[in-house]
């Protein structure tokens, strides 16, 4: 067991990946030599060469293009997104050609790539740097959609993204990279499709991703200790949602909080409240609680700022709301 | 490390500038300079968040460009690296502190900060955070200025627009496909490249197979000028040709201003990669120090009228860090203001 930070996880993650298969390369701004903005390749070119660590450009459209191509002939490219919002002017190669080319080839070609990177509020970054592009990307056919959220998994998942052959998006979270976790010594790969339990509990089920999980924790230790005793679930996979795991935890406590970093509008609890109506209606005691960031641009003063997404104090008193019937 | 480049010869005595226009320009470097050191100082001491990108190194660029352009009317259209572009503009340096200090009485309202400094009323056309994103914005001001004298029938619509960038953002598409289109319409704008050799950690010349970027225009039939971005007389000079050109329906050019910034590339940059002879090679062609040493033996200032310039601009740059300190911060009610056109 070693403790490993998660920039760190994700890094080794890579390494090995590259290690055992020589059709895995990284490609994006500054990956190579300076070591990608929160250092997830730091020194890889040293190991692998600057072919393997490719420095592009800033020409996001093109890059991910060629990423297309290349995982169309048979590489397996990973994207570093600097930023995951910059993938907004990748849009169109990751909509149309990473998501929707396996289809309109009939099946011709497969498309094994991944596209990872910072996303979510940090701290005061502005508008631009502040995106949630994981309900952006939510509609977009062929895509795979992912989320990690500890050292632990961020590790396990990414290694797994990489071997998946469809393209993965793989959402870090800029506040996350210094969470530690004490990792196996042996290799692990996880599910990508699978939900993880973070609590067991049977009053009511909080389903969240990404840094939010870490919200839900903190608000519930606050609860837990006036006697409730909520169910949290990390949803892990944004897309598909493993429906397996939230149906059972439905089906025990009957009631849901939703707790989600992007905004309410075409956010990604819309998505799985609708299919939670469509799939498990008569389960359900209460209607299915929202919290999701204002539907707002995310302002740089700090205090609007933290007024813009859910914080701890909210999730608590949603639960306690929910609990005393008063919703 | 990039090779150097030979800069351009520039003969000053073609530069005809008054005392006046010497001292203005000199006057908006140390105020680019002097703001610059506060913010530094300023976000070291938690008073400002986020991504700070400074400009020091680079002042020449924006105040010889910009200062060729009419104080009111014209456009400025810059990227995170805004500030200072912000200054030249005419934008109150109390209120682009503001902003940084995310306060309600910054130019944006606090909600924008250091990549988002925005003022209509001073055709500041924004700080864009996303690389090469401001250049189809300033392209499609150029646009209005044409469409309202042609279209429109307005002969006294003859704004001009300037864009500002990096070396990093001319690798970018919507580089090459605005300068098509501008060149196609003869569209009145200037872009202005900053090569300051770096785009964070990635080299000018690991980035781009032709590094002399200005060279990109001829493709598309634009007029395209280097440029040495440490000599303010220089830029001036050439930024005033531009304009009149662009002014008198000519069409657009683009500017290579080669300089060098001497910080990181953010406040939260290492600044590792980039090696200690080529900070102290450009260290030593400073802007400001040049100019000032060309203004003295022109006798276009004395020492002592520059220090005074030197003393105004800090008690300027003190009494915006107070104005910041004591304006209030937004409204929490307010949080949903300024979404639609209606608030
Ligand atoms: C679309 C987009 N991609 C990437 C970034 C991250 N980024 C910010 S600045 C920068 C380098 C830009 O370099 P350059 O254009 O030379 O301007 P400079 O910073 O040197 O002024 C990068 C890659 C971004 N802000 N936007």
């Amino acid at each position: 067991m070693a403790e490993t930070l998660m920039f760190n996880a994700l890094r080794e993650a890579t390494d090995e990946e590259m290690a055992r298969d020589k059709t895995v390369f990284v490609l994006g701004e500054d990956v190579g030599h300076y070591g990608g903005s929160y250092k997830v390749t730091k020194d890889l070119y040293k190991k692998y060469g600057d072919l393997r660590l490719l420095d592009t450009p800033i020409a996001e459209n093109s890059f991910c293009g060629m990423a297309v191509g290349a995982a169309l002939t048979g590489l397996r490219p990973v994207i570093e997104g600097m930023n995951m919002g910059f993938l907004l002017l990748a849009f169109n190669q990751i909509a149309n050609n990473a998501g929707m080319l396996r289809y309109t080839s009939g099946g011709n070609f497969k498309i094994p790539m991944v596209i990872r990177g910072p996303g979510g509020v940090g701290r005061q970054l502005g508008a631009e740097h502040s995106q949630r592009l994981e309900a952006y990307f939510h509609a977009v056919p062929g895509l795979k959609i992912v989320a990690c959220s500890t050292a632990y998994n961020s590790k396990g998942l990414l290694k797994a993204a990489i071997r998946d052959d469809n393209p993965v998006l793989f959402f870090e979270h800029v506040l996350l990279y210094n969470l530690k976790d004490d990792l196996p010594d042996d290799e692990y790969v996880l599910p990508l499709d699978k939900a993880e339990m973070v609590r067991k509990g049977k009053d009511v089920t909080i389903l969240t991703y990404s840094r939010m999980r870490h919200h839900c924790t903190q608000a519930v230790k606050e609860i837990e200790k006036q006697g409730y005793d909520p169910e949290i679930i990390d949803l892990i996979s944004l897309k598909p949602f493993d429906m397996e795991t939230i149906s059972e935890s439905i089906r025990k406590t009957h009631k849901v909080i939703i707790v989600e970093e992007c905004m309410k509008t075409g956010g990604i609890a819309a998505e799985l409240v609708a299919l939670i109506n469509e799939q498990l209606f008569d389960e359900l005691d209460a209607p299915v609680l929202r919290l999701s960031s204002q539907d707002i641009p995310t302002p740089y003063n700090g205090k609007l700022e933290s007024l813009t997404i859910v914080q701890p104090a909210q999730i608590a008193e949603a639960v306690q709301k929910m609990m005393e019937d008063r919703i | 490390m990039c090779a150097e480049r030979t800069l351009p010869k520039f003969d000053t005595a073609s530069a005809k500038i008054t005392k006046e226009e010497g001292l203005i320009l000199y006057e908006d470097m140390v105020l680019g300079r002097l703001f610059e050191d506060k913010c530094a100082e300023m976000y070291y001491r938690g008073k400002m968040f986020g991504f700070v990108h400074l400009y020091n190194g680079q002042e020449a660029v924006s105040s010889g460009i910009v200062k060729a352009l009419r104080p009111k009317g014209d456009y400025v259209c810059s990227t995170y690296r805004d500030h200072v572009h912000a200054l030249s503009a005419g934008v109150p340096a109390k209120e682009v502190m503001a902003e940084l200090f995310g306060k309600e009485t910054g130019c944006s309202k606090g909600r924008g900060g250091s990549m988002h400094m925005f003022s209509a009323e001073h055709g500041l056309l924004g700080g864009y955070a996303f690389v090469a994103e401001g250049i189809p914005v300033a392209t499609g001001a150029a646009f209005q200025s044409k469409y309202r004298r042609e279209a429109m029938g307005d002969p006294s619509s003859d704004s001009v627009a300037v864009c500002f960038f990096g070396d990093g953002a001319s690798n970018n598409g919507q580089f090459f496909e605005c300068l098509n289109m501008a060149a196609l319409w003869k569209l009145p704008i200037i872009y202005v490249v900053e090569n300051n050799k770096w785009a964070i950690g990635m080299a000018h010349d690991r980035a781009t197979s032709q590094p002399e970027i200005y060279k990109k225009a001829s493709v598309f039939n634009m007029a395209g000028y280097e440029v040495d971005g440490m000599d303010v007389l220089a830029v001036n000079t050439l930024a005033k040709e531009a304009v009149a050109r662009a002014r008198a329906g000519e069409g657009p050019t683009l500017i290579e201003a080669l300089t060098y910034r001497f910080r990181g590339h953010s406040l939260a940059d290492p600044d590792e990669l980039r090696d200690p002879g080529e900070k102290e090679f450009w260290g030593k062609r400073d802007p400001i120090k040049k100019f000032a040493a060309y203004m003295t033996e022109k006798g276009l200032a004395t020492a002592t009228e520059l220090k005074e310039i030197d003393q105004k601009i800090t008690d300027l740059v003190e009494d915006a860090v107070k104005f910041a300190e004591s304006s209030p911060e937004p409204n929490p009610s307010d949080l949903h203001r300024y979404i639609f056109a209606e608030d």
